[in-house]
């Protein structure tokens, strides 16, 4: 992102004409919230396609998008087992075994599901951690989003965040979870539809798949030319997704082990994410019955599978055209902020006319960029050009050589780099109203999913027992609008705190890594008591934070003093600590539960667990379209995929 | 529920559709604008696609409204003979 775009008219048109949609959609749907079910539950009358779009909409968000692109470009191919294997045996699964529990017992929300298997107090911790964790993340993906628009198009930064706040909440106060759901199948097509055409244009670009692959065994063996990586890696490395893995950790850019990948990945954190969050369990929890519901998951997986060509491949791609320098592309820089600039061009000028030396002001200036413990990494021939130059440059050619002189590779910014690399006007306002898009029912998603669990498991649980549904609808309005203002909150707080919101973002993972664990248990063992639950997520929770604070990986972690272990990179600490917090789980709970005494009796648990619940009636169905069919179906496909990239 | 999502979906599309179509017919001559996509008028082409997408959203839509209505025309006929 090293200059700033001038939108064309039509590039705006297109923008506005997003939003006057979602504005309308949500007056249309005004007029069927009659009930507090339309409204938090959309009146569990949605068909299936619908719900299986957005019920992948929902985790499709902005973030997710640039992040995968990014990860294409730093880990090439091996980023799609973030598809393959960390989400799709897990959404077959939810699909098959848990949904007739989420839908079929009376639980209007995944706490509320906790409270009758288990009991309340497991309820009130899973609620509040999700609704805490939900306000989060819909605060950081809007101030991503605001500072998109301001790096980008130049655009104010509390306008573009309290705009796009403004119409979130408009079309969710005006037709609730039905919105939402809408809005995140427009987004599905507007980024399928707005991104295809990028990806068509880098894959020609490039010469083709077979070229691609080609120019990257010439990045894998040297990775530090595109500082990627400070290793280098056999030629597959980032075309093979699994054959570097064999090879241990040192043999792959993830820097990840077989055993983390499958396990700590593929099932733990991945079924912990798609079986048990209520974001994505709320899209399927609003189908109309119970099949459409279990096929939910199963439509959704389809378009995941085929995700991969449109998120990750064009990062590849990005590597690929960095490595050849071709059309002088590069993989976009670290951005520097105005407020460095202010400091580091009246420097470079100064620099320049005293005449120091040229070492003395590589090295003033990159501290200035980066900071006085860490500085910046940039180019040593880049910044004596600059500084031979500098006089005869105006301060936006400083600004821009500056810039280029960086070379942190800033992640985030690769799937833009294409689109404004591709983009005429005309397409780069579909493309860039895509993004916008899907940022903006990220935070539609967060606050339906905040405003159902505070209704219904904090607020009608704890609160205010036994109102009118009137009274619930009218609470659930009301915290709409405080849940769009938390998010504006969070989202000032992670643009003026970015190591705080690190911090948050990782206990939310230390949360989240046991609880696949408790689900499974309460799920399939009728034994498995309340106190055992309870105690077992906290034992998890806690292992969690341990692991973590006793082991160093990429220099986060081991604040607990000593260091036991140092992992080769920060992904396979998460996957071994997901590993360890579901293991301890398991455990805890298995032997809490058999030392407690049941207090649900098998007749209260029907329904809620797999062996007490009579088996659903799939003999109705034609035998191709019972979920236990499409699931084997749609599971080969996903080895045969992994196959194909073996 | 009430509104059928394709309604929408095909509109808009329909919409960005026509206006990058007509975008890119307008702009056609400009070598230099389209030198950055490979040398193809993507404003006309996709333009184009999405038109196609778009009514086959709607034509998706009103195909369901027109078989939902015809049991309930054929009810209404029976209603009226029986009376």
């Amino acid at each position: 992102m090293l200059a700033v775009i001038q939108l064309a008219p039509i590039d705006l048109s297109i923008l506005i004409l997003y939003c006057l949609f979602v504005i309308g959609i949500g007056f249309a749907l005004k007029r069927y919230m009659k009930t507090s079910a339309d409204f938090f539950m959309s009146g569990r009358s949605i068909p299936a396609w619908v719900t299986g779009l957005a019920f992948l909409s929902a985790n499709l968000g902005a973030l997710e998008l640039v992040g995968m692109a990014g990860s294409g470009a730093k880990y090439g191919i091996a980023t799609a087992h973030f598809y393959w294997v960390g989400a799709i045996p897990a959404m077959i699964f939810l699909a098959v075994f848990m949904m007739p529990f989420y839908y079929g017992s009376k639980a209007r929300s995944v706490p509320e599901y906790l409270k009758l298997r288990f009991d309340e107090r497991i309820r009130c911790l899973n609620s509040l951690s999700f609704a805490v964790m939900t306000v989060f993340a819909s605060g950081i993906s809007m101030n991503a989003l605001a500072k998109l628009l301001n790096q980008l198009l130049g655009w104010n930064y509390d306008a573009s965040l309290w705009i796009c706040s403004a119409i979130v909440l408009v079309y969710v106060l005006k037709g609730g979870l039905t919105s939402a759901i809408y809005t995140e199948v427009l987004q599905f097509f507007m980024i399928v539809l707005g991104f295809a055409p990028v990806v068509y244009l880098g894959l020609k670009d490039v010469g083709g798949w077979d070229k691609l692959t080609q120019t990257l065994t010439v990045v894998a063996q040297n990775p530090a030319a595109l500082e990627l990586n400070t290793h280098h890696f056999a030629s597959n490395a980032w075309t093979s997704a699994w054959q570097p893995l064999l090879g241990g950790p040192t043999a792959n850019p993830m820097g990840v082990d077989i055993f983390a990948m499958v396990f700590g990945l593929g099932f733990v954190l991945s079924f912990g994410y798609w079986c048990t969050n209520f974001l994505v369990v709320q899209r399927a929890m609003a189908a109309k019955n119970m099949s459409a519901a279990r096929r939910t998951p199963l439509i959704a997986a389809v378009p995941k599978m085929v995700f991969p060509i449109l998120v990750i491949l064009p990062g590849m791609i990005a590597a690929g055209l960095a490595s050849k320098h071709q059309d002088g592309y590069r993989l976009p820089p670290k951005p520097i902020s105005t407020a460095i600039y202010e400091k580091a061009i009246p420097s470079v000028k100064d620099a320049a006319t005293k005449g120091t030396a040229p070492d003395v002001a590589f090295k003033s200036i990159a501290e200035m960029v980066g900071t006085t413990a860490k500085p910046a990494k940039m180019s040593h021939e880049k910044m004596d050009a600059l500084l031979k130059d500098a006089p005869k440059l105006d301060d936006k050619q400083i600004q821009i050589r500056l810039q280029d002189a960086v070379l942190e590779n800033d992640y985030d910014g690769v799937i833009l780099s294409l689109v404004t690399k591709y983009c005429p006007p005309g397409l780069l306002g579909l493309a860039l109203t895509a993004l916008l898009a899907s940022f903006m029912s990220g935070m539609a998603g967060n606050v339906t999913a905040f405003n159902t669990v505070w209704t219904y498991d904090l607020y009608q649980a704890y609160i205010a027992k036994d109102k009118s549904d009137a009274h619930y609808m009218n609470m659930g309005r009301v915290i709409t609008f405080v849940g769009i203002f938390l998010s504006i909150a969070c989202a000032y707080f992670a643009r003026q705190y970015d190591n705080a919101m690190d911090v948050i973002q990782l206990v939310f993972s230390f949360v989240n890594a046991p609880l696949f664990a408790t689900f499974l248990l309460g799920m399939f063992w009728s034994r498995c008591t309340g106190t055992g639950a309870f105690f077992g997520l906290f034992g998890g929770i806690g292992a969690s934070a341990m692991i973590h604070g006793l082991t160093l990986a990429e220099d986060k972690g081991g604040w607990l003093g000593t260091v036991l272990y140092t992992f080769p990179s920060t992904m396979a600490q998460n996957f071994w600590l997901a590993t360890f917090a579901f293991g301890v789980c398991l455990l805890l709970t298995f032997f809490i539960s058999l030392a407690t005494k049941r207090t649900k009796s098998d007749e209260e648990l029907k329904g809620l667990v797999y062996s007490l619940t009579p088996k659903t009636q799939d003999e109705e169905q034609a035998w191709y379209a019972r979920p236990a069919f499409l699931g084997c179906v749609l599971l080969a496909i996903c080895v045969l995929m992994n196959f194909l990239f073996w | 529920m009430g509104l059928d999502i394709r309604l929408p979906i095909g509109m808009m599309f329909t919409l960005i559709g026509l206006m990058l179509a007509v975008q890119g017919f307008l702009t056609s001559g400009d070598k230099a604008m389209y030198h950055r996509s490979l040398d193809i008028n993507i404003n006309f082409v996709w333009g184009v696609a999405l038109l196609i997408f778009g009514l086959g959203m709607l034509l998706a839509s009103l195909l369901t409204k027109k078989q939902e209505n015809q049991p309930a025309e054929k009810a209404k006929a029976v209603e009226k003979t029986s009376v």
